[in-house]
């Protein structure tokens, strides 16, 4: 690497480092807060489709019940820290602690189905998604634990070192309501969610996971202990999954199970997918855009069927999943391999064509 | 007296009612170069699977090096020392020469999550060495040419030499190489032998399976010959090539 790429790397770098500090601003002027909630959402999930990446991208372990360790983080946050059990534990004690809790469920996930591939483990792992729901919904009797479908009320705000995320703060001048402090907050974890990512990829854990990818037999033969690898994967996908959790609990104040549906499993996937399996870049972009498009739409679709029609010819909430049931498929048409590919994702594309293209 | 490096003894495999491995048994002393021949489907990579734990025996024994590796899974046989190559070659194809070979260092390296998150002194050291003995294999078997190049595109030759450096990254005592030959044209093949001999010279004992049996009589110390599932000749080549069982099964075929 030269010295002028190494310091345009360090002008990007500095650049997207302002300019993710100013973002709210920027958004909240010209936007609205409800915006940002929108952006601090984004940030929740680059956290989750990074976290489900470990496991689908890198270790090729098909997930359809991520939510499921999201429920768990949240859930966990909610019940130590809120009116339901009077317990009031802070942030630095429920997140981590949610964190684990997840992790663990993603080892009691990961054992049973080690031996199972693709199709099979999609089916597996779905089930054990909804089974997570199902019991906070239905953990409210005999002893409520979960308070079932209602979900858990007044949950508390982050406190970090004195400062209470969840009211307003003024700073210099400046106001910042809620949504602006978690979004640092949230912008902080998800560059160490992301530094970890990055981190795991480039090592020999990373290494592993791509051998098992490619080839579990030859993996084997190679001495990897392919239980432990699978584990870990697991583990440290529900990791960050249960970090996510946590933060979501404590920004929305409020959980319930309705939050951690299958669609919701199935569009984290879908942000991976998007963006472009196994790349770390492509998976954050696959987030950001799955988030904030439909934002985009659900503002754009009514009015602009009131200003053409004059009147509401479809539901904006259906048209808007239509449209975007549409876009997934032009997608995959179009660019299988996502919008942003790591380059072996590509190769493998152009090579299964290759391939495909030979035989018929 | 020579050292005894594995010893199975009584091995049997089947596959439903297909008794691929019929009381099997056969010793590898440290340093040789040890041949397995036999016609198609007589067991021989059967053999090589049970021995790397791939396949599960259904009876015998197994010991390497002093230890009892009787079904052991795949990684114990690897960290005891056991590595191989595939007849049908199994790459990680899109990985590099390079990667492909990092990849066999995962069992004498420890970094963990945790070391890889905190990229601790030991672990950049760690991942160094990783490095330089991959490309030292690489050298090695004489391909860093290549090393960047994604192992789905190295030639058929290549990919061969790519196998064994990957299978020496684990720093077996017992190389186990599963017709490394097959495809190759006879100057590949000359150049083959030489590094098989040289693998042997630096200490590492070979157990070969391969069809070339003038390339085999040329190379191994000695020769078992597995036929429908049973072991039925072993000896030096000289024995094994007179054998007369040996040459009915498969000998036979060949020279008439
Ligand atoms: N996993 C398996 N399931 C069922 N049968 C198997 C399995 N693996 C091997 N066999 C059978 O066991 C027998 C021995 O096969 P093996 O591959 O060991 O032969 P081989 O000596 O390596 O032959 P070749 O020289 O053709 O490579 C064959 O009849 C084969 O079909
Ligand atoms: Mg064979």
């Amino acid at each position: 690497m030269t010295k002028a790429q190494d310091s345009k790397k360090v002008g990007v770098f500095i650049a997207s480092a302002i300019a993710l500090c100013v973002l709210p601003f920027i958004v909240g002027g010209s936007l609205g807060n409800s915006w940002v909630r929108i952006v601090d959402f984004a940030l929740l999930y680059v956290m989750l489709a990074l976290g489900l990446n470990i496991v689908v991208g890198f270790a090729g372990l098909l997930d359809l019940g991520f939510i499921a360790f999201y429920a768990v983080g949240a859930y966990t946050y909610a019940l130590l820290s809120s009116p339901h059990f009077g317990l009031h534990l802070p942030f630095y004690i429920t997140i981590p602690l949610g964190a684990l809790f997840a992790a663990f469920f993603g080892i009691l996930l990961g054992t049973p189905v080690l031996r199972l591939k693709g199709d099979y483990l999609a089916i597996v792992t779905l089930g054990f998604g909804e089974i997570i729901r199902i019991f906070m919904n239905n953990l409210n009797a005999p002893v409520n634990i979960t308070n079932g479908p209602q979900g858990i009320n007044l949950i508390d705000p982050i406190h970090v070192a004195g400062v209470d995320l969840g009211t307003p703060i003024s700073l210099f001048g400046l106001n910042l309501p809620p949504v602006y402090l978690y979004y640092y907050l949230f912008l902080v974890l998800t560059v160490i969610v992301v530094i970890m990512a990055w981190r795991l990829q480039h090592s020999r854990i990373g290494r592993a996971w791509v051998a098992l990818r490619e080839d579990q037999i030859a993996a084997s033969a190679m001495g990897i202990n392919i239980r432990n690898i699978k584990l870990l994967a697991f583990a440290l996908g529900a990791l960050s999954g249960g970090v996510a959790g946590g933060l979501f609990s404590a920004f929305q104040g409020f959980v319930s199970p309705e939050s951690f549906s299958l669609l919701e499993s199935i569009m984290i996937l879908a942000m991976i997918v998007l963006g472009g399996m196994g790349n770390i870049a492509g998976v954050i972009l696959g987030a950001v855009v799955l988030t904030i498009a439909p934002e985009i739409l659900r503002d754009v679709i009514g009015p602009l069927q009131m200003k053409t029609m004059g009147r509401m010819l479809i539901d904006p909430e259906n048209a808007r999943m239509l449209l975007f049931g549409l876009a997934m498929v032009a997608m995959m048409l179009v660019r299988p391999e996502g919008m942003l590919p790591s380059k072996r994702r590509k190769a493998e594309f152009r090579d299964a064509k290759a391939a495909a293209a030979q035989k018929g | 007296m020579a050292e005894v490096l594995l010893k199975i003894e009584g091995i049997h495999k089947r596959f439903g009612g297909l008794h691929a491995l019929n009381d099997v048994g056969l010793t590898i002393n440290k340093g040789e170069i040890y041949g397995l021949i036999g016609p198609n489907g007589a067991g021989k990579t059967t053999l090589f699977n049970v021995l790397t734990g791939l396949y599960v025996p259904d009876e015998g024994s197994f010991t390497f090096d002093g230890k009892n590796l009787f079904q052991a899974k795949p990684h114990i046989v690897v960290e005891s020392g056991i590595a191989r190559t595939f007849q049908n070659i199994r790459l990680f194809a899109e990985m590099t020469a390079l990667e492909n070979v990092m990849v066999g260092r995962h069992i004498r390296s420890k970094a963990g999550a945790l070391g890889a998150v905190l990229r601790d002194r030991r672990t950049r050291e760690e991942e160094r060495a990783i490095e330089a003995k991959a490309w030292e294999l690489l050298e090695y078997v004489g391909i860093t040419d290549v090393a960047e190049e994604r192992a789905r595109n190295l030639s058929y030759g290549h990919q061969r030499r790519l196998e064994i450096a990957r299978a020496l990254a684990t720093e077996p005592k017992l190389l186990a190489l599963d017709e490394p030959a097959a495809g190759m044209n006879p100057r590949e093949t000359e150049e083959l032998k030489e590094l098989m001999s040289k693998i042997a010279k630096g200490g590492v004992t070979v157990l070969l399976i391969e069809h070339d049996v003038k390339l085999m009589m040329g190379l191994c110390d000695r020769i078992a010959v597995l036929d429908y599932g049973k072991k039925i000749a072993e000896g030096v080549p000289e024995e094994v090539r007179r054998n007369p069982k040996v040459i009915e099964a498969y000998l036979g075929a060949a020279h008439a």
